[in-house]
């Protein structure tokens, strides 16, 4: 796993977000090769988006070719409700750029069977080839998606009771008023997005310090469902300085450490996106050479 | 890792959970535009890099047509970061571009007048408006006002007109200002059917004319009438009934007799300050409903602003204490839009100059000439109001006044789209009406000059 620290936010948001962009320009998706990418919503990814779009306009990123499925929404609100998650990546993303509309997917919530909603989402995303890069935020409980603690970390997609933490949480964007939240969700497994090819977190602020340092600290645990991603082979958690706080200076200074090394030693142009070291230049003038 | 072309929904195993409620699209359904890289006014605020959605002549939701019918627009159009609102209403213009409304001619001439003034006045972002009368004959009023009922625009024939607005010729006549002495009428006795004989309303009773409003077949949108003259304040409710909005002009009412006809449901004040007497503190008369208690719904009141016929402080005091009332207009008269020069216009000569009309070789204006565009930079100036608040003062507002504001003078779903497009400094750029951009360099309103 990769630990990427920014200063804030903004720099977090800017990081993620070209990363995104350079992913799928190395990926370099046609029609008949598209780019699957997961998305979340809330507040994490709002400036990732935000970034995304003034890349799409600047006309350096094309959606054209990228097929996206959403984490996660409520059941039971209309579509159309302010408050959904159709309105939330309309608004936030999907209205300012040329995706098609045939390839945005995001789970229906007003669906009369539920189950078998779940159900065809995860045909849906296999019918696809499955997930390239799946992005995520974490709520302060270390949940991913609604995945609450306690949720099985071999969950698939399937209909969830929202915590009361959350409920609570959500409660702003309902007029303050928890009666209006909707209790009920459909949510993408942890499963389903530890099977993403990839998997990159943004954590970012004061309030999730805790939640960071549970899910890369400790053991992989059901409370803290976002610690998966110890087990991926490629998982990227992104964060501020804030979220760092509850984190051992050892943790800390060792990732920034790596990527110290890889712009001192090897040079940023030699690293894969992922990480990868593609040559080791410094061997000529290692000390046992000479 | 093969990947298949798009979604194979054909291949899942499992039949649908539940019916898309996606509306099929017929072979002719209307094209739509999507007008990217924007600013909008929508909701009370500026929206930034936003875009909007228009098909059949309509503002449609994007959210709708994107999840179920699961379609992109047909032609996207980059607005180049201009800002869009909805296109001005304008409530009082007596005429424009060498055209004056309140003069009758032979129904081809008035009709090609009409058109002319209708395209013209796109180019200031007027979209719709209600072409203004003088007090004048019963005679006249019945041959113009055949003319003047509602029809909706379009880039070819121009502005929406809304109705007529009749100014006069129940006023007063120690403030007539320039209307004809000889035609006013001192009182309506009689009432609605005074109303119904001067103007020749087709509807026989309130009722019957309400509908006819209800229909867009009333030819009368506005009256402007003095309360204070016999008969008029008990007309007042049944005029308003009959779906026409009253507005208090020409007048000498005391701020009694003002506030009972706002009472009685009068909603607008014709041109503040015009017209009327000045400022009294004892009493203030009509400018005194700026002023009324908070049991009394305070009017929108109509403001000249082209900096001469109301001072720009007085433009300010009016718009401090009232600011959600006020309702720019031009109240322009036929030379409006005409280059600077010498013209002949119905039985007068007038010298245009750049902002301002003279009668010919005197230093006596003739009326305003001011452009509703003009309106909004110089209320910005005068004011110091917000950009938000000047443009909801030739939309937002007069729509409401006018009961319009499900379609006009806002920007959202099932609105008739009509935009403006403004650059900085508040300049008309481009224009649509009814869906459709306005080809604004083509429009001819030259009108030659004496010479």
């Amino acid at each position: 796993m990769r630990l990427v620290i920014r200063k804030d936010f903004e720099a977090v948001s800017y990081h993620v977000a070209k990363y995104v962009k350079e992913r799928i320009k190395e990926f370099a998706p046609t029609a008949s090769k598209p780019f699957v990418l997961g998305l979340p919503t809330g507040s994490s990814p709002v400036g990732v988006y935000r970034n995304l779009v003034k890349f799409h306009q600047a006309g350096e990123l094309s959606f054209q070719h990228i097929i996206t499925f959403n984490m996660d929404e409520y059941v039971g609100l209309p579509r159309d409700h302010p408050e959904s998650y159709h309105s939330f990546m309309w608004s936030n993303l999907f209205k300012h750029v040329d995706i098609l509309p045939e390839n945005v997917h995001i789970l229906d919530g007003n669906a009369t069977d539920l189950d078998l909603e779940c159900q065809r989402y995860e045909e849906k995303i296999a019918a696809v080839g499955g997930i390239e890069l799946f992005l995520g935020g974490i709520g302060p409980d270390g949940h991913i998606a609604f995945n609450e603690p306690g949720s099985s970390l071999n969950s698939r997609t399937r209909v969830k009771t929202l915590a009361y933490d959350t409920i609570v949480a959500n409660a702003r964007f309902f007029d303050n008023d928890i009666t209006k939240v909707p209790n009920l969700a459909l949510t993408v497994g942890v499963a389903t997005v530890m099977d993403a090819r990839e998997v990159c977190i943004i954590i970012t602020g004061a309030h999730k310090a805790l939640a960071l340092a549970k899910c890369i600290e400790e053991g992989v645990n059901h409370m803290w469902t976002v610690s998966a991603i110890q087990l991926h082979p490629r998982g990227m958690v992104v964060c501020d300085e804030d979220a760092t706080l509850e984190l051992h200076v050892k943790t800390v200074n060792y990732f920034k450490s790596i990527e110290k090394v890889h712009e001192q030693l090897i040079g940023s142009d030699n690293v894969g996106l992922q990480g990868g070291v593609r040559s080791w230049r410094g061997g000529a003038e290692s000390t046992y050479h000479q | 890792m093969q990947y298949p072309v798009a979604l194979q929904t054909n291949a899942l195993t499992s039949a649908p959970a539940s019916p898309e409620p996606s509306t099929p699209i017929s072979d002719n359904e209307p094209k739509v535009i999507k007008i990217t890289n924007c600013k909008i006014l929508r909701d009370r605020k500026i929206v930034e890099h936003d875009a909007l959605w228009i098909q059949g002549g309509k503002i449609i939701d994007p959210h709708k047509f994107f999840w179920y019918q699961k379609r992109l627009p047909d032609t996207v159009l980059d607005a180049g970061g201009l800002l869009v609102v909805p296109g001005f209403i304008e409530a009082q213009i007596n005429g424009a571009f060498g055209v004056d409304f309140s003069v009758p001619s032979d129904h081809d001439t008035y009709e090609k007048d009409l058109l002319k003034v209708n395209r013209g006045l796109l180019k200031y972002g007027t979209t719709s408006y209600c072409p203004t009368i003088v007090s004048s004959s019963a005679a006249v009023y019945h041959k113009v006002l055949s003319h003047l009922k509602p029809r909706a625009g379009s880039a070819a024939t121009g502005a929406t007109m809304l109705g007529a607005h009749v100014e006069g010729p129940f006023i007063n006549e120690a403030r007539i200002g320039a209307h004809e002495l000889k035609v006013l009428q001192a009182s309506a006795k009689n009432g609605y059917s005074d109303f119904k004989d001067v103007y020749g309303l087709e509807g026989e009773t309130p009722e019957a004319q309400s509908k006819l409003s209800h229909e867009n077949l009333n030819s009368v949108k506005i009256i402007t009438c003095a309360p204070e003259l016999e008969g008029i304040m008990e007309s007042i409710p049944d005029l308003v009934k009959a779906g026409i909005t009253v507005s208090v002009g020409h007048s000498m009412a005391n701020i009694s007799q003002a506030e009972q006809a706002v009472q009685n449901g009068a909603t607008f004040i014709t041109h503040l300050f015009n017209a009327m007497p000045q400022f009294h503190h004892r009493d203030p008369g009509v400018i005194g409903l700026l002023g009324s208690r908070f049991d009394l719904p305070r009017p929108y009141y109509g403001l000249i602003c082209d900096g001469i016929h109301v001072h720009p402080n007085s433009v300010k005091i009016a718009y401090d204490s009232h600011p959600e009332g006020v309702i720019l207009v031009t109240d322009a008269m036929s030379a409006m839009g005409l280059s600077p020069g010498n013209y002949q216009l119905g039985n007068m000569n007038v010298t245009k100059e750049e902002d301002r009309v003279y009668i010919e070789g005197t230093d006596t204006l003739a009326g305003s000439v001011i452009t509703l565009d003009a309106c909004i930079r110089n209320f910005i100036q005068f004011t110091s109001c917000t950009l938000i608040e000047a443009l909801e003062a030739v939309t937002l507002h007069p729509a409401v006044l006018l009961g319009i504001q499900d379609t006009k003078g806002v920007i959202k779903p099932g609105a008739d789209a009509d935009l403006v497009f403004l650059d900085d400094d508040l300049f008309v750029k481009r224009v649509f009406v009814a869906g459709e951009e306005v080809e604004l360099d083509s429009i001819d309103v030259e009108v030659t000059e004496k010479f």
